[in-house]
């Protein structure tokens, strides 16, 4: 197939009146990790379903592997893996029938079914846990169990809604491993996050989404090169410190402000140069800190919030 | 990118719904002793109704057959089972399902489509409710009940009271919000069950009334049933069986539509 994996064109989705997805671009290539970052509600899931042809879009044009979901969606199902944002694991069987009767559906023979199976649960640390239900498991294991069953067909594009949310840490890295290694054979990536680091990491490009529309769009480097200065420089405040006071006071200092609950940030090109001359104006050393800018400071100047939950 | 390309193979529309069929049958692999009530009830009615108060109504006419209450009574049995084994799986357990374990959420993100799941939900009801049949059919056999070679017909048509209920039931079950709502059904089903000449000939019924449970669903399956049994055939039970295709077919469509509608929003 040459094109890409996802064309979208004034995607829209509505719920009643309700505008989930508004007119959003964007097009998806081959071999890439492509992320969507958004507030909640901001409308990943919505596209991400559309994506999985699990929902009807309302307006606008998609294409997923080069088919229109809606008309082909068995066919673009097919080869499609899906990590939905809430675990839908099939409560009435074990993690073995799980994975099983899921390779069914997709009309894989039994016994290659069962190798595939064994391997996966070997990969997601679950090899212990084949006979037993899926009630019992913890979030964290339901959640590789679901990322177990969406590589059973080996698909050509992985969607990945929020996939490591729920997991702890070694987990986490175990999984980006794996989509790494994934994204090496040739596998596309598609995924929601909340978690900067992972977005920064795992995407080539992404595209920050708020309220139902896309406001940025570019590789992790690019987005912060265009719209946050190199560096920041954080002045935690005590809490019984006046906002409002202390952000006006800082105002000179920086090329731009975001006064934040607790702290203020100063967005500077020489973060060093700043922080001098922070502290000459009174503000003690160990409450100022400078760091490189990050995608949590793009979000914050083009949403005017932050992502942190 | 050709290496990321691989063949599928072709899985139509036509196997797919086997797919959950399969899933049942691996979700009550673990729990198979919960099908053997299936087997009991209708025994039991067999045996308290047809045999017990047999003895105290005596022999009656159908069609010019004069025959024992028991012999009249379990055709009529023989439907009320096909009637409830299929309403069994596509109304109560298709509810818990779809609303509450979110089962057909996993399943409609593989190539399976909504239409997959009405079809594959009925086609095991329908498979489920034969074996109970079935079973009550070879009772009835053992107890001299079976009076006509039409007899043979009456496991075809016990599946086809099953496929009316069993769309009917689907399609109902997705316009419920909560369990109170099952509370409808078996208002329905109470009636039914009494009143659609399973206990009594359609005669005995005034008039008016009469004129209402010809057209009322369960009805149709019971003369169907009490023919073939009987061997009292007539042209009119097209008509009967015809009642329950549509009752299946349209609620099939039903069902299939709103599924996609509640799980694919
Ligand atoms: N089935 C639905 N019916 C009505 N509104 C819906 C439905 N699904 C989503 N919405 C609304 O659409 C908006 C976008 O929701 P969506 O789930 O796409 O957000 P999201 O970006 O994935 O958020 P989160 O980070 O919390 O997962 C929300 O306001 C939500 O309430
Ligand atoms: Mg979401």
């Amino acid at each position: 197939m040459s094109g890409p994996m996802v064309a979208a064109r004034a995607l829209t989705k509505r719920f009643g009146a309700f505008v989930a997805v508004d007119g959003v671009d964007f097009e998806i290539e081959p071999g890439e990790a492509f992320g969507f970052l958004g507030p909640n509600g901001a409308g990943k899931t919505s596209t991400m379903r559309m994506i999985g042809c699990v929902s009807p879009r309302t307006a606008g044009e998609l294409h997923v592997l080069g088919l229109d979901p809606a008309h082909d969606g068995p066919d673009i199902r097919a080869r499609l893996g899906v990590v939905p944002q809430e675990d839908n694991l099939d409560t009435e069987l074990t993690v073995w029938d799980n994975l099983m009767i899921y390779g069914r559906y997709f009309d894989l023979p039994r016994a290659e079914i069962r190798e595939r199976a064994a391997e996966l649960l070997e990969f997601v640390n679950l090899s212990d846990r084949r006979d037993s239900r899926v009630d019992p498991l913890s979030g964290g294991m339901k959640r590789r169990l679901t990322i177990a069953r969406s590589l059973l067909n080996r698909p050509e594009l992985l969607l990945l809604d929020e996939p490591t949310t729920g997991l702890d840490p070694q987990a986490r890295h175990l999984l980006w491993d794996r989509l790494y290694q994934l994204k090496r054979s040739g596998v596309t990536l598609v995924l929601t996050t909340h978690y900067m680091d992972e977005a920064e990491q795992l995407c080539d490009r992404l595209v920050i989404m708020d309220n139902a529309r896309i406001v940025a769009e570019g590789s992790p480097r690019r987005l912060i090169a265009d719209n946050v200065t190199r560096e920041v420089v954080e002045v935690r405040l005590p809490i019984e410190a006046d906002l409002d006071f202390e952000a006006a006071r800082l105002k000179r200092f920086g090329d731009r402000i975001e006064p934040l609950a607790d702290r203020v940030l100063l967005y500077t090109d020489d973060g060093d140069a700043t922080a001098a001359a922070i502290m000459s104006e009174g503000f003690e050393a160990g409450s100022v800190l400078v760091r490189r800018a990050s995608l949590e400071d793009v979000f914050l100047i083009l949403t005017g919030r932050s992502l942190e939950d | 990118m050709t290496a990321t390309l691989r063949i599928l193979p072709f899985l139509s529309w036509r196997r797919r719904p086997w797919r959950l069929v399969e899933r049942n049958v691996l979700a009550y692999r673990r729990i198979w002793y919960i099908f053997l009530s299936g087997f009991a009830e209708p025994l039991l009615f067999l045996l308290s109704i047809g045999v017990g108060v047999g003895k105290l109504v005596g022999d009656l006419h159908v069609g010019g057959h004069l025959v024992e209450y028991r012999t009249f009574v379990a055709p009529g049995l023989l439907a009320i089972a096909a009637m409830n084994g299929s309403l069994l799986d596509t109304t109560f357990n298709f509810f818990v399902k779809m609303k509450y374990s979110h089962t057909y959420d996993g399943v409609l993100a593989s190539p399976l489509t909504p239409r997959d799941v009405a079809v594959g939900e009925i086609t095991w009801a329908l498979l489920r409710g034969a074996a109970y049949s079935a079973a009550f059919l070879l009772t009835m056999l053992a107890f001299g009940d079976l009076r006509s070679w039409w007899s043979l017909l009456a496991l075809p048509g016990a599946v086809l009271i099953g496929f009316g209920f069993a769309g009917v039931g689907l399609a109902a079950t997705t316009f419920m919000r909560s369990f109170v709502d099952f509370d409808y059904v078996n208002m329905a089903m109470i009636p039914l069950f009494l009143f659609s000449a399973t206990f009594f000939p359609l005669a005995r019924y005034p008039a008016g009334l009469q004129a209402v449970i010809r057209f009322t669903p369960l009805y149709q399956g019971v003369v169907l049933e009490r023919s073939f049994v009987i061997g009292d055939l007539h042209w009119t039970l097209l008509a009967n069986a015809a009642y329950l295709v549509a009752m299946g077919v349209i609620g099939l469509r039903i069902a299939s539509r709103r599924i996609g509608l509640l799980l694919q929003p």
